[in-house]
């Protein structure tokens, strides 16, 4: 045997044959869906969050034509009110939520580390297939009628008004919590102990520390989130008294109880964006990020305040006055760390050399659009203010900048960035340009003037409204089109690029990091060798030298 | 323009307080924020890679920045606070000699109910220049009272009373909304507010009336046979309520509970809730009795009650001047008081 490899180990080296890795080295439907390979599994769920952010995305759509005209003249009030809630429940558990964590971090932060793979492979798998579960309730729920609570499942309208599919909704967020908190239990425990020799805490990419502070926010707010669906449930299903005030219960609890969970949901969400951000910002100016130290800690930072702003959404709904005035103080700290990376991310660019390619575009975008996102939570976080434009359509811009304009730009930043890496081919380079601008003139089109109507008065999940708001409804809806286009365009130019798209090289974007050091895609175990980290993190100076000198040799 | 409003109108005495807020908000961090993007785009354009820029220059910005930008925008958000939490105290201090009214929500309607009897739905008179408070619980879901142009809102509870206060400063008519949401027709849970001059409001007042508010709570206490346990010399089985409304009364366990809206509410809702001391816990409860609107007779009823002559007290809140149709009269005249 050894002497036949030897001699035929030439003729195979260079040929056509293609180098194995992981999309190649096995086939098969079953190959995939019994995958305990991170990677596969990160493009497992890659396909589920696309289903589901189209699904939600067609929900917002109609809901801006409706919106186009005062009167609700295009669906009945119970439709609009459901595609509301559906938009809302669909976006946040079954596409923010798991979006950035499990598909570019499943994919990435193994490589980052120099693992193999997660600490716990299986569960990774179960993971997947828990939160497939999760999504099938929500799919059940939308083919059998929806559900028209709004994502925040107020009582007592969720356990004793609505009669619509509440309970099985619930079971599906329930249900997909689960698979949030196997996912941010194997990061942890892969941070902590699967780090290549060498690779200490201040040399890890920022990618990591902030997927290590969203790791932990999961698992400690997602439990509270369980627990308090479960009490609706029984509520809803059982007659038992906890927040119906017809039965005893309190219905302000639900609130202080769903969003000690859903505040932190918040930073669940942008916390990944973050981390995505950092990267790219280093790799496309090609320097380590400006005040590293700062911008980890902030990441944990934000994670320890995250929990304790929760009652800033209830400034209205009957909290005492000393309540709201130390959560509103609360909610005015917990912006200095969001502060923080912003001022770092910016610094990083001075004398730097910045690329303009896509990811970059994105970059950018997400620093202009979640800068407005934070600075309209201070307005928010204003108590005088809050009390006048709460539950109005500057809420709904406000968060919709944090979440579209943060965390979706970042996502699609990482894509462009992670790309190559993934599939082993570039994105056409033009085409992703226009749409990441498509992706920001639209978004601003459509949410800026949401800022302005709702100062103005109007209320948010209204179906019909008053004649005045009408021209500012307008815009924003032209501006849905634009932004549908700009998200529609990847998806049909990342498809093209499968098969049609330049190969990529290794290191395509020049940029340092673990990822970067294997092939594109990666073979099934990552690193052909383990790799043995001698250098700080975003170490470009050395590392770029040391590649001019290699080319010019 | 009036058709394209990017402003709200401002009708009351803290919008004007809301709205500098708003604008210093939308100035400072306006300012902010462009700083920030010119920044972003003057490095992304003269730092733009070219081929004599393949690599960054190692030059760091000075490491004092890290500092300056942590320390400098906590003073300025804590600046935001305290001037968010100064304008919030003002709208959260009701003022006394407000003109009480009560609301209702339900699934979709608000209610009305004005100390002089009147009742109205989705649509609420008051008069300019005078601080107006309003009581409010709900009959089903949360609901939430909102009026942009008085840059005022809260929920409205179905467990309790909340109070909210405004004083309008333009008559006209203006939105009420929902802004809360609460099911099927939430957007059309709306309504206006009509702001009167006080002559206008004066002979608004004079129209029709079952009596006044408080007189309709008489005759509820005794279709309900309080006045069977709760008799008006102190000898019957529940305690006497004359005078009552504002004392502190002592209780069974041993604590002590200030005689307020939510507690004639719980009491009468529900009645093992707080036992005062002396009494036996007899009562039955009246959930599903009474309803919202009655129950906010009953209130007024109570509240209207006078202290016995043998008590020699001096009546406890001064925020009540309207309890009942006599003092409706000396209650508006004395909004001559405000400018």
């Amino acid at each position: 045997m050894t002497s036949t490899t030897i001699e035929d180990a030439p003729f195979i080296e260079p040929s056509t044959k293609e180098r194995r890795n992981y999309l190649n080295d096995e086939y098969g439907v079953l190959s995939w869906l019994l995958t305990k390979d991170h990677k596969r599994i990160a493009i497992l769920y890659l396909f589920s969050v696309t289903i589901f952010f189209v699904v939600g995305g067609i929900f917002a759509f109609l809901m801006r034509l409706e919106l186009l005209t005062p009167e609700g003249d295009m669906f009945t009030s119970d439709t609009y009110n459901k595609l509301f809630s559906l938009h809302g429940i669909v976006m946040i558990f079954f596409f923010l939520i798991p979006a950035i964590p499990a598909v570019m971090g499943n994919f990435i932060l193994p490589i980052m580390l120099g693992a193999k793979d997660l600490a716990f492979p299986k569960l990774n798998l179960a993971s997947w297939y828990i939160y497939i579960i999760g999504a099938t309730f929500g799919v059940i729920v939308i083919i059998t009628g929806g559900v028209d609570t709004g994502w925040t499942f107020y009582t007592p309208y969720s356990t004793q008004y609505s009669n619509t599919k509440v309970f099985a909704t619930t079971l599906g967020a329930f249900i997909t919590g689960f698979s949030s908190i196997l996912t941010g239990l194997n990061f942890l425990v892969t941070i902590h102990r699967m780090r290549a020799p060498g690779l200490t805490w201040f040399r890890l990419p920022l990618f990591v520390w902030a997927m290590y502070a969203t790791s932990i926010v999961i698992m400690l707010a997602t439990p509270v989130l369980a627990i308090t669906l479960v009490m609706l449930m029984v509520e809803r299903a059982l007659g038992v008294g906890i927040f119906d005030p017809a039965l005893g219960g309190d219905p302000v609890l639900y609130q202080h109880m769903f969003w000690f969970y859903s505040h932190p949901a918040v930073y669940i969400m942008i916390l990944p964006g973050m981390a995505i951000i950092s990267e790219c910002v280093a790799a496309f100016t090609r320097k380590k990020v400006f005040g590293y130290k700062f911008v980890a800690f902030s990441s944990l930072a934000i994670a320890f305040l995250g929990f304790l702003v929760w009652a800033h959404h209830l400034f209205v709904a009957g909290i005492s006055v000393y309540s709201a005035l130390i959560f509103s103080f609360l909610s005015m700290c917990v912006a200095v760390p969001s502060a923080i990376k912003v001022f770092n991310w910016t610094a990083t660019m001075y004398k730097a050399s910045v690329s303009w390619n896509t990811p970059m575009l994105y970059v950018l975008g997400f620093i202009g659009l979640f800068t407005i996102g934070g600075v309209t939570g201070l307005f928010l976080g204003a108590l005088g203010v809050d009390i006048h434009v709460h539950d109005s359509y500057f809420v709904v811009a406000h968060f919709h900048y944090i979440m579209v304009g943060g965390t979706i730009m970042a996502y699609m930043a990482g894509l462009h960035y992670w790309w190559p890496k993934i599939t082993g081919r570039m994105y056409p380079e033009w085409w992703a340009r226009l749409s990441a601008l498509l992706v920001f003139v639209g978004f601003n089109l459509t949410f800026f003037p949401q800022f302005l109507v709702g100062y103005v008065g109007m209320p948010r999940r209204y179906h019909a409204y008053a004649p005045e708001f009408q021209v500012l409804n307008v815009l924003s809806t032209a501006g849905a089109t634009v932004l549908a286009m700009g998200y529609l365009l990847p998806m049909v130019y990342f498809a093209w690029s499968l098969k049609f798209g330049r190969k990529a090289g290794s290191n395509p974007w020049g940029a340092v990091g673990l990822e970067w050091a294997t092939t594109s895609p990666p073979p099934k175990e990552n690193f052909h060798e383990t790799p043995v980290v001698t250098w700080e993190a975003y170490d470009y100076p050395a590392f770029l030298k040391a590649m001019q000198e290699t080319q010019h040799v | 323009m009036t058709d394209f409003p990017l402003f709200p109108e401002q009708a009351s005495s803290v919008a004007p307080l809301v709205d500098g807020l708003y604008l210093f908000l939308v100035v400072v961090t306006g300012a902010v924020s462009l700083l920030i993007w010119l920044v972003i785009f003057y490095f992304a354009i003269k730092y733009r890679r070219r081929p004599d820029n393949e690599l960054a220059q190692e030059q760091e910005p000075p490491a004092i920045l890290e500092m300056t930008w942590t320390v400098v925008p906590l003073i300025v958000f804590i600046g935001i606070f305290v001037a968010g939490a100064w304008v919030f105290l003002r709208m959260q201090v009701v003022p006394r000699n407000a003109l009480e009214v009560y609301a209702t929500g339900r699934q979709w309607m608000w209610k009305f109910q004005h100390p002089t009897g009147q009742r109205e739905i989705n649509e609420l008179h008051v008069p300019v220049g005078r601080a107006v408070k309003i009581t409010m619980a709900s009959e089903d879901v949360i609901h939430s009272l909102w009026f942009p142009v008085f840059r005022v809102k809260a929920d409205v509870l179905p467990n309790r009373y909340r109070t909210m206060w405004f004083e309008a400063t333009k008559t006209g008519r203006f939105h009420i909304f929902c802004a809360e949401y609460c099911g099927t027709s939430h957007s059309g849970m709306i309504g206006s507010v009509i702001v009167m001059e006080p002559t206008d409001y004066q002979r608004w007042l004079a129209g029709g009336t079952e009596g006044s508010l408080a007189s309709q709570g008489e005759k509820l206490f005794q279709k309900y046979a309080c006045n069977t346990c709760h008799m008006d010399n102190g000898t019957g089985r529940g305690p006497m309520l004359a005078g009552a409304y504002g004392k502190t009364r002592p209780l069974a366990d041993g604590s002590n509970v200030v005689i307020d809206d939510n507690y004639i509410r719980e009491s009468i809702l529900h009645p093992q809730a707080k036992i005062a001391a002396g009494f036996q816990p007899v009562m039955p409860t009246f959930q599903g009795q009474v309803s919202e609107e009655d129950l906010i007779r009953l209130l007024a009823y109570v509240k209207s009650l006078p202290a016995p002559q043998t008590a020699g007290a001096t009546p406890a809140q001064p925020v009540e001047p309207a309890a009942n149709a006599s003092t409706t009269t000396s209650s508006a005249a004395t909004s001559t008081t405000n400018p």
